[in-house]
């Protein structure tokens, strides 16, 4: 196989000889930021929770104790791992683990783990800024009708802090599709590794990593899209149907309300059905004496 | 004669050294309609929070049928259950429809199954008029269709109490009606209602208890027709004339 002359033919030549490696690439890269991301959202969600839990000293002044020290240790956990690079936390986490704890860990766990963690650490702030951004009156309105704090938690305050927070957990995604690249550090072939090793053998840096570049971008710019479908479809529907029965009592007024011509056109048919709605309550309460 | 249903005694609630409660006693029986008004910052709606235990009380005991529920071994929740609360700012939950509204609490707290809590959540919808809007979402309905959910809501886990803070006052004029005609239906089937109100004609024709609050304390209280037409204490005069000015 000989080298091409020219920068086209020499793209072409490396995709046609490596795009089995690059494939592989793009896949490690894919599964670790994927995984990781999740694992990481996972883990954000849990120490958001955590830190956003009410104790009551007076009443439970052991769980108020307890949770001193879990908050002391979630909040050195988000610290640090916000606090250093990556890069390092690579080198430490890996060669750190089995000088320091005995446990060898694969290349490939070691990446999981930090990934997951790092992500872990950056959601951990955003869940909990999202779950404190969340009008209290939404708590109040649950803990009026007797829910606990749990129940407040998962059917209320959760659900929409977590579609608040999914523009942010798409930027974890995409920071990750392209920060498993400092992986490399510890070998494991994703991308940008498998890119080095392909430029290497025909010293072809640039036009390789010209190659790499686009692939980045393609993946993230995917991703981006269909999180922003996803959150699209979260919002649902922008229009709501009318559900219409027969008769409908308001008030001391029996009202009859007309089918709208058209449940599309949600304005009008709102407009219609308020104004009759309000009729009848007029009617009540001129008969009342209001 | 029957125990009263809430009894509040010698209440007191301070937020830091600013003491917004003061000895606070009054009573509420089986059926009562029980107005509160007063100027704004009186102290109303923490005396309101505080019967609902959103508010912690600084001292003194809130009886409910004739047992504390202030103490350390009272369950909040099973009481909230039973005495539901419709805010100034309806609160309706955002991320469900209006029916999942009245539902979830009848589901998750009563722990009713799903087919009765649908029909009782309609029963209530239907009650206020908004049965037609069971697919909505809040943020999709005006302020009077979000607080007429917000009492089917509360109807919905069919209280014993029902504690009102100002619901009409977040409301255009021609909202108010609506909200005060569901209201005023409740009062007449016998529901055990506290309004807090700026709302006096709802006050002086619907409550059969009218609370005076001012700066803290209960200035007066009696029978509608006697705090309106009657007032005794300066201060109730003076309020009251300021309404009627307007
Ligand atoms: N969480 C809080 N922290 C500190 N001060 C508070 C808090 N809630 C209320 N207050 C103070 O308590 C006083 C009474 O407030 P409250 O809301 O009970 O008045 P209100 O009678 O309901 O007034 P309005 O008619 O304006 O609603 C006010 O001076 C207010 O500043
Ligand atoms: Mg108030």
């Amino acid at each position: 196989m000989t080298l091409p002359e020219g920068f086209f033919p020499r793209i072409g030549f490396i995709i046609q000889n490596y795009y089995g490696s690059f494939l592989s690439g793009v896949g490690n890269t894919m599964l670790i930021a994927l995984v990781s991301t999740f694992i990481g959202c996972v883990i954000g969600l849990g120490v958001g929770i955590v830190q956003t839990t009410p104790t009551d000293k007076e009443k439970n002044p052991a769980a108020y104790y307890i949770m001193a020290v879990i908050h002391f240790i979630l909040n050195a956990y988000v610290e640090i791992f916000r606090g250093t690079p990556m890069m390092v936390q690579a080198m430490f986490i890996y060669y750190g683990s089995s000088m320091v704890f005995g446990i060898d860990l694969s290349m490939y766990q070691a990446a999981f783990l930090i990934v997951s963690i790092n992500t872990g650490a950056y959601m951990a702030e955003t869940v909990r800024g999202g779950i404190l951004s969340i009008d209290p009156g939404q708590t109040e309105g649950a803990m009026a009708i007797g829910m606990t704090h749990y129940q407040t938690m998962t059917s209320v305050i959760l659900p929409q802090a977590v579609r608040n927070i999914m523009p942010q957990i798409g930027n974890n995604l995409i920071i990750n599709i392209k920060d498993t690249s400092v992986l490399s550090v510890i070998g494991v072939m994703e991308l940008f590794y498998t890119t080095k090793g392909i430029a290497g053998a025909y010293y072809t840096y640039f036009e390789s990593f010209t190659v790499t570049m686009v692939i980045y971008f393609i993946l993230t710019f995917v991703c981006s899209r269909i999180l922003r479908a996803i959150e699209h479809k979260m919002d649902g529907p922008d229009n709501y149907e009318l559900v219409l029965s027969d008769a409908l009592t308001m008030g001391e007024g029996n009202y009859r309300v007309r089918k709208p011509e058209s449940n599309t056109n949600r304005d009008l048919a709102e407009k219609k059905l308020r104004s009759s709605a309000e009729s009848a309550i007029e009617k009540g309460n001129q008969r009342e004496g209001l | 004669m029957s125990e009263h249903v809430i009894e509040v005694k010698h209440l007191s609630k301070s937020f830091g050294d600013h003491e917004v409660l003061k000895d606070v006693d009054f009573n509420v029986d089986h059926g009562d309609v029980t107005s509160i008004i007063g100027a704004s910052g009186s102290g109303k709606s923490t005396l309101l929070r505080c019967i609902n235990l959103l508010e912690k009380p600084t001292s003194g005991e809130i009886l409910f049928h004739g047992s504390s529920i202030t103490g350390h071994d009272t369950d909040p929740c099973k009481y909230r259950a039973k005495v539901g609360m419709c805010f100034q700012s309806f609160n309706l939950f955002n991320n469900m429809t209006v029916l999942e509204n009245c539902m979830t609490g009848p589901v998750k707290v009563l722990k009713k199954n799903k087919e009765e809590a649908r029909s009782t959540a309609l029963k209530f919808l239907e009650k206020v008029g908004m049965a037609p809007y069971i697919n909505a979402k809040p943020r999709q309905l005006s302020g009077g269709q979000k607080q007429r959910v917000a009492i089917a809501r509360a109807l919905a886990m069919q209280p014993e109490v029902l504690l009102f803070d100002e619901p009409t006052s977040a409301l255009d004029p021609q909202m108010v009606g609506e909200v005060l005609s569901v209201m005023r239906q409740l009062a007449n089937e016998g529901l055990t209602m506290i309004v807090v109100t700026h709302e006096m004609a709802f006050a002086r024709d619907v409550s059969n208890h009218v609370v005076y609050m001012a700066d803290g304390v209960i200035c007066e209280e009696g029978r509608p027709e006697d705090i309106f037409d009657n007032p005794k204490d300066p201060k109730t005069i003076e309020f009251l004339q300021r309404f009627t000015n307007r």
